[in-house]
């Protein structure tokens, strides 16, 4: 977690590849990402699925196949499983009824769990969200955070969640870390992080107007400036 | 001192852009077998930039085609060689404005398409969600809407040039009254096949190459803002309609220049 601008999501991106870092290594299962061959980076990516804040989803496929397109692209499976597969992926985001629905036909929410079904289509090892509760009314909000909390458990993944949002987050997750200006500036469990002597990370956890970090942009003298002309 | 730092900023930029086009050209064509092994992909990208241009090509061409049997019948009876007027029109449709005139119209009608396309799906981040699919977008989104482009606009400048051939009959032999045996004999005798309609293909088919490089790279490269899609969409017609334009002459002067 970490305020707008911190480098969150480049964070994300250079632990998927999607960057190459300037400095430094990202090892995931013992490998280091960034040196490894375009055909072997595509066959870790396999292993992990990851949710775009938009939901990225191919705008010209239906829900169905946007979900069934990694398992085609990937397997050999016969259409018939690949059915069964793409069913079960949607039921256990309860969007099975929404399998035929345009991604233009869909709440801002729904496209989200629509996303986190097609990130899940192969099963991965991992998952990473990038701000998955940007943006949501209060109900989806509340789905989309019981839904990533069930499917850790449940499928047993190693989940990745970049966000802003403290209490959801804080609410689901084991382990905090907080960036600032792309630095760690704090790291621990939620309840160790809420009982922090750091008054920046208290700044950010109560998410305080003004402390550490100042409510108002580095400008000259208020009085001066109106002053001016 | 200002202006020397401008001008050579913008060399290091225009030089990083054709770096970069370059290498995306060549990634492209290291793509261009899986379209080829699926054709499906293939055929839904002939029918967006190619079926769908159909309408605008043949139309220009019909009255682009009338324009010059109008024109050529006022000037050529000037000097009493009306009965010449097939040779005018097939010679100018297929050596230089049917390949031309149809490239420009492509350009701005599939080749803004591409590139808005493209641009919108990086905005929406389309093209890195199917990197994380371990899908290789340019692959599964690109080296078909190249293909697509390089095999649609020369059967378009076809087209374009045969519609226009039938409009210069309408003009001249049906509102004019040119003899119609002289339109059609004048024609095939003067024609010349690997000449005149070879080297038009081989033009269209540099055009094609041209225009869908030009537009897949402007959207692939596009600011992911909607005003960086416009910029690029107004690139991709602009720089399109130059690029003809300099090829145009470059390989006529190739093809016809000692002829």
């Amino acid at each position: 977690m970490g305020p707008s601008g911190t480098g969150k999501t480049t964070l994300l991106k250079l632990i998927s590849g999607q960057l190459k870092p300037d400095s430094g290594s990202i090892m995931i299962n013992e490998q280091n990402v960034h040196q490894l061959s375009r055909k072997n980076l595509y066959a870790l990516r396999q292993k992990m699925g990851m949710l775009f804040q938009s939901g990225a989803l191919l705008t010209d496929m239906s829900v169905y196949d946007n979900i069934a397109f990694p398992i085609r692209e990937h397997t050999a499976l016969p259409e018939s499983m690949i059915r069964t597969l793409v069913l079960m992926k949607l039921n256990a985001v309860g969007l099975r009824g929404a399998k035929d629905l345009m991604p233009s036909e869909l709440s801002g929410g729904m496209a989200r769990r629509v996303a986190m079904a097609r990130a899940l289509a192969l099963d991965p090892e991992m998952i990473m969200y990038d701000e998955p509760f940007t943006g949501q009314d209060p109900i989806s909000l509340g789905v989309l955070v019981k839904l990533i909390a069930t499917l850790n458990q449940t499928l047993q993944l190693t989940s990745i969640i970049v966000s802003h949002d403290v209490q959801e987050t804080a609410a689901i997750a084991d382990y905090i870390y907080l960036l600032s200006a792309g630095k760690i500036a704090g790291q621990g469990t939620p309840e160790e992080l809420y009982s922090s002597d750091s008054a920046w990370v208290q700044q950010f956890m109560q998410g305080k107007p003004d402390g550490p970090v100042p409510f108002h942009y580095p400008a000259q003298d208020y009085q001066n400036d109106l002053l001016a002309h | 001192m200002k202006f020397f730092h401008s001008i050579g900023q913008i060399s290091l930029q225009s030089l990083a852009k054709l770096g970069r086009s370059t290498l995306f050209l060549s990634a492209i064509i290291n793509s261009l077998g899986y379209p080829l092994l699926r054709p499906k992909l293939l055929i839904r990208q002939i029918y967006s930039v190619g079926v769908l241009s159909f309408w605008l090509v043949a139309i220009s061409g019909l009255f682009v085609g009338m324009v010059l049997g109008l024109q050529g019948v006022y000037t050529l009876s000037t000097f009493g060689a009306e009965s010449s007027l097939g040779i005018m029109v097939a010679a100018s449709l297929v050596r230089e404005l049917g390949p031309v005139v149809s490239a420009l119209l492509f350009a701005g009608r599939a080749g803004s398409a591409l590139t808005a396309e493209i641009g919108l799906m990086k905005t929406t981040e389309q093209l890195s969600g199917m990197e994380m699919m371990a899908i290789d977008p340019l692959k599964y989104i690109i080296a078909p809407r190249f293909l697509a482009g390089f095999i649609s606009l020369p059967l378009l400048a076809a087209l374009f040039s045969a519609i226009g051939i039938w409009g210069g009959y309408i003009a001249g032999v049906e509102l004019l009254n040119v003899d119609v045996g002289a339109y059609w004999s004048q024609m095939q005798s003067a024609i010349d096949f690997y000449d005149d309609i070879v080297n038009g293909i081989i033009k269209s088919i540099i055009f094609a190459w041209i225009i869908t490089w030009i537009a897949l790279f402007e959207g692939y490269d596009a600011t992911p803002t909607s005003a960086g899609i416009s910029r690029a969409t107004t690139k991709t017609v602009v720089n399109s309609a130059f690029a003809i334009l300099l090829f145009d002459f470059l390989l006529t002067a190739l093809m016809f220049g000692t002829s």
